[in-house]
């Protein structure tokens, strides 16, 4: 397998035309802390890296926004934000080498995703390299702007397969300098449900509120970052008493947060992402806990529940158990061994009427059908 | 248009429903923007989301194009209609479907309006997005323009709350892109249609995110005599990292005419005028509030009105929102620009439009969102004088020229529409505008559906994206392109 690490776009443009032309498959990757994710698909032939189109091209602190190669690590940029009292709103498991590019591509999100969103509402704008080796660039680099198809949507979580994203253009936000938190407890997965619904329905405006459930024990997190962060976390913990939770407030919180994030990641079991209504989550976490699994997740119904590890056809089948339980959610399947991942569509998605639409996109976008071939959704 | 096709449609949705006289057109030949006029040779009422289907599914297999429309305020030309094609008029389509706060959500047909929605949701939630027409303007409408509003920096737009739309593609298949769980997986669907300019398809069921209604609010307006100093004090704000849910700015042209109209108390003689106001729980905002009070003082504004009550908040709010409806004051006619700039070249910009305004001899009053860099620029025109209208345009066009330079977009929140696409070559090249054709040829192969709208040139699908060609009329001189 050959790999190439295009150093400009220019590059990437050129290597991109030569390899469709040859209808030769690639790979994208960045750092690779999330190749195995996706479908199971043959070996490509070619690697096409993103690690040599790094760096963050503008930061413009005073409009908060920035523009990154997509290769950079996405630590790197946080560094650079922090610097002057920023951050990127998008904040999955820690890693040293997931690049932004990957993050945007796999739509991945974290804990920050129940304020500032996900990735496709920060990216301003994108250029990405079609397989016929086009540049194409949409959306720009200011906070609002309506002019052309926002085609950075559509390349986040698109996963490789509709071209190679090169650089996008973010939107930041201020970092707030303190952050404390309010903690929930209850073995009641009802009561988690209620105290999530309750924080989300007050005028508290959190910057996150975060459920989990593990080990027959649930908790709801409710964090503040804003001039009366300490106040509000007060506030939260009176309405987290008044659903019958036992709680806590925790004021140097990183650590509880971070513990949060990497729930949503498993080296030896399955990890699967649902997405719910907030009036559902107590039925995840029962189910989660029927299996012996762990749950993390936002409290607007993005859950990833982790079940415990398992011989292949045990886990395939706790994965089905989770599925019908669930229907009609969809539960996609993440981190998994690869023997489990090679039993099961790791999707498993109807393939509804958007199916042919996705085809048609896939057509358009990327004819030779090089790009990341076989590991979206219906065989994408 | 075939009487064949008239009298399908007339079986699909009544008689009553489908027009063809020539005085009845009249009312739908433009939209908000009224300087394009083009009378369709006929228009459809549809009542229910099926009928909506069988008329664009008869439009397919006649090879008729369609434009759709829903309250007909668009300021860019988007629901110009075509004059070989059918015009699609949403407004009947006006059930809200289901509520549910629980969960946040509501479902809605594309023809409710803005307003309703909110009111539907509230008092206890509101649809932050609140375009200035929010009164009668469609939510179908704000989700092909991806429609903002003067809380945008705060809130997001119409594409950070429509989680779930029913589409109806150009051949009569429909699909359903979202729900209302959030970040399914697939591709984004949803993204690529919510500002599509109606384009893609007509959304006939469209489920939203909305929002818990804030705990508080505190408004100010404060005096400057210079833009310099109103935009250092809102950079000053953005830096403290305070996030209001809204920063408004008017210069001195503007609150003439909105406190002619208004009588808010806006002082005559001051340069420009900062609102600023903040929302959020009470405590927060409160110790905010101080930071931008003081922040405005430092920057040595020359008055601060702190709205006291309820009703002075809504004073302050009334004048802003009168800007555009009370120009007629100042002058005969105007013609709305809608453009963006990175908030930091503010002063810049300003001083080119009034470079500008000077050398076309033309006044130019602006209204502006100050936390998202978009401006509203009214060119003043005396539509009576011979060529002032066309001046008042190309001026407008300038500053377009002026935002794209400085780092911005031609549009923030109005969209291409017809009125724009021939400036779309000032921020796309041939690869980007190929890329957007491939997205419309996914959705729509046969280029029915609101043709000759965003895209400045006519391409066929299946046409090779590639560098621009010479047309044979255009080498030999015949005609030119613009």
């Amino acid at each position: 397998m050959d790999e190439i690490a295009p150093t400009t776009i220019e590059e990437a443009s050129g290597t991109l035309r030569s390899l469709s032309s040859d209808s030769v498959p690639v790979r994208f990757l960045g750092g690779g802390t999330k190749s195995h994710w996706g479908g199971a698909a043959p070996e490509p032939d070619v690697v096409v890296r993103t690690t040599s189109l790094a760096g963050v091209v503008e930061h413009n602190a005073g409009d908060l926004t920035a523009v990154v190669l997509a290769g950079t690590p996405l630590i790197d940029a946080q560094k650079a934000f922090g610097a002057a009292g920023q951050m990127l709103a998008i904040d999955p498991p820690e890693s040293t080498r997931a690049t932004i590019g990957g993050a945007i591509a796999t739509a991945d999100s974290g804990p920050m995703r129940y304020r500032y969103g996900a990735p496709r509402d920060l990216v301003l704008g994108i250029t990405a390299v079609m397989s016929d080796g086009a540049v194409a660039r949409s959306g720009g680099k200011v906070i609002k702007n309506v002019a052309g198809y926002d085609l950075g949507k559509l390349f986040c979580g698109a996963w490789g397969t509709l071209g190679m994203i090169a650089r996008v253009a973010l939107r930041l936000h201020p970092r707030p300098p303190a952050m404390v938190t309010a903690v929930g407890r209850s073995e009641d997965p009802f009561a988690i449900q209620a105290a999530a619904g309750e924080l989300a329905h007050g005028g508290l405006e959190p910057m996150a509120i975060d459920v989990a459930w593990s080990g027959g024990v649930g908790r709801v997190l409710a964090r503040f970052g804003g001039a009366a962060a300490g106040g509000q976390a007060r506030r939260a913990a009176d309405v987290l008493s008044a659903v019958r939770t036992d709680v806590d407030i925790v004021d140097a919180d990183e650590e509880l947060w971070s513990r949060q994030r990497a729930g949503q990641r498993s080296e030896t079991g399955v990890v699967v992402r649902l997405s719910v209504l907030p009036t559902e989550i107590a039925e995840v976490l029962r189910c989660a806990d029927a299996a012996a699994g762990s749950v993390a997740g936002r409290a607007v119904g993005l859950v990833w529940v982790t079940l415990p590890p398992a011989a292949p056809l045990d886990a395939v089948a706790a994965v089905e158990e989770l599925r019908s339980a669930l229907a009609p959610r969809v539960c996609t399947v993440l981190d998994a061994p690869i023997e489990v991942r090679a039993k099961l569509d790791v999707w498993g998605a109807e393939l509804d009427g958007r199916m042919d639409l996705m085809r048609r996109l896939k057509q358009q976008f990327d004819p030779a059908g090089i790009c990341n071939p076989g590991i979206f959704m219906g065989g994408i | 248009m075939k009487d064949r096709f008239l009298e399908e449609l007339r079986r699909i949705c009544g008689r009553a429903n489908v027009l063809t006289n020539p005085h009845q057109l009249e009312t739908y030949a433009s939209d908000g923007l009224l300087h394009y006029r083009v009378r369709p040779p006929a228009a459809v009422l549809p009542g229910t989301a099926d009928e909506v289907r069988r008329i664009v599914r008869a439009c397919f297999l006649e090879s008729v194009p369609w434009v759709a429309r829903g309250s007909g305020t668009g300021l860019s030309g988007g629901a110009l209609p075509i004059e070989d094609g059918l015009l699609i008029v949403l407004s009947r389509l006006r059930h809200i479907l289901e509520i549910d706060l629980p969960n946040q959500r509501i479902v809605v047909e594309p023809g409710v309006t803005n307003l309703e929605i909110s009111a539907a949701v509230g008092p206890t939630h509101f649809y932050p997005p609140d375009p200035s027409s929010q009164v009668v303007c469609s939510i179908g409408g704000n989700v092909a323009e991806n429609s903002g509003g003067a809380h945008c920096f705060k809130y997001g737009f119409t594409t950070n709350y429509v989680t779930g739309l029913e589409i109806v593609l150009a051949d009569g298949e429909v699909v359903t892109l979202g729900g209302k769980e959030l970040d399914l997986p697939g591709y984004d669907l949803l993204g690529a249609f919510v500002g599509s300019e109606g384009t893609l398809g007509i959304a006939t069921r469209i489920t939203l995110r909305v929002a818990p209604v804030p705990e508080s609010w505190r408004t100010l307006v404060a005096y400057f005599d210079s833009a310099d100093r109103a935009g250092q004090t809102v950079s000053d704000i953005v830096a403290a990292g305070i996030v209001p849910g809204a920063m408004e700015m008017m210069d001195r042209l503007a609150i003439r005419a909105c406190e002619e109209a208004t009588h808010a108390g806006y002082p005559l003689d001051t340069a420009v005028a900062l609102i600023v106001e903040l929302d959020g729980p009470a405590p927060e905002c409160d110790e905010r509030f101080d930071q931008v009070v003081a922040l405005c003082r430092r920057n040595e504004a020359t008055g601060v009105r702190v709205a006291a009550d309820e009703a002075e908040r809504q004073l302050i709010w009334k004048a802003r929102k009168a800007a555009f409806a009370s120009m007629g004051r100042v002058s005969k006619s105007y013609y709305v620009q809608d453009s963006v700039i990175p908030r930091t070249r503010l002063p810049d910009v300003l001083r080119r439009i009034d470079e500008l305004s000077e050398s076309y001899g033309l006044s130019v009053a602006n209204v502006f969102h100050a936390g998202d860099g978009n401006l509203h620029p009214l060119v003043c025109y005396d539509p009576t004088v011979p060529g002032e209208a066309e001046k008042a345009e190309r001026l407008a066009g300038e500053i377009l020229e002026a935002s794209v330079d400085a780092g911005g977009s031609i549009t923030g929140e109005h969209g291409v529409g017809f009125d724009k696409k021939r400036y779309m070559p000032l921020m796309f090249g041939d690869d980007d505008l190929g890329a957007f054709q491939r997205l419309r040829c996914a959705f729509d192969p046969q280029q029915l559906v609101n043709p000759g709208k965003v895209m400045p040139t006519p391409r066929l699908c299946g046409e090779v994206p590639g560098p621009y060609r010479e047309h044979p009329i255009e080498r030999a001189g015949l005609a030119e392109r613009f």
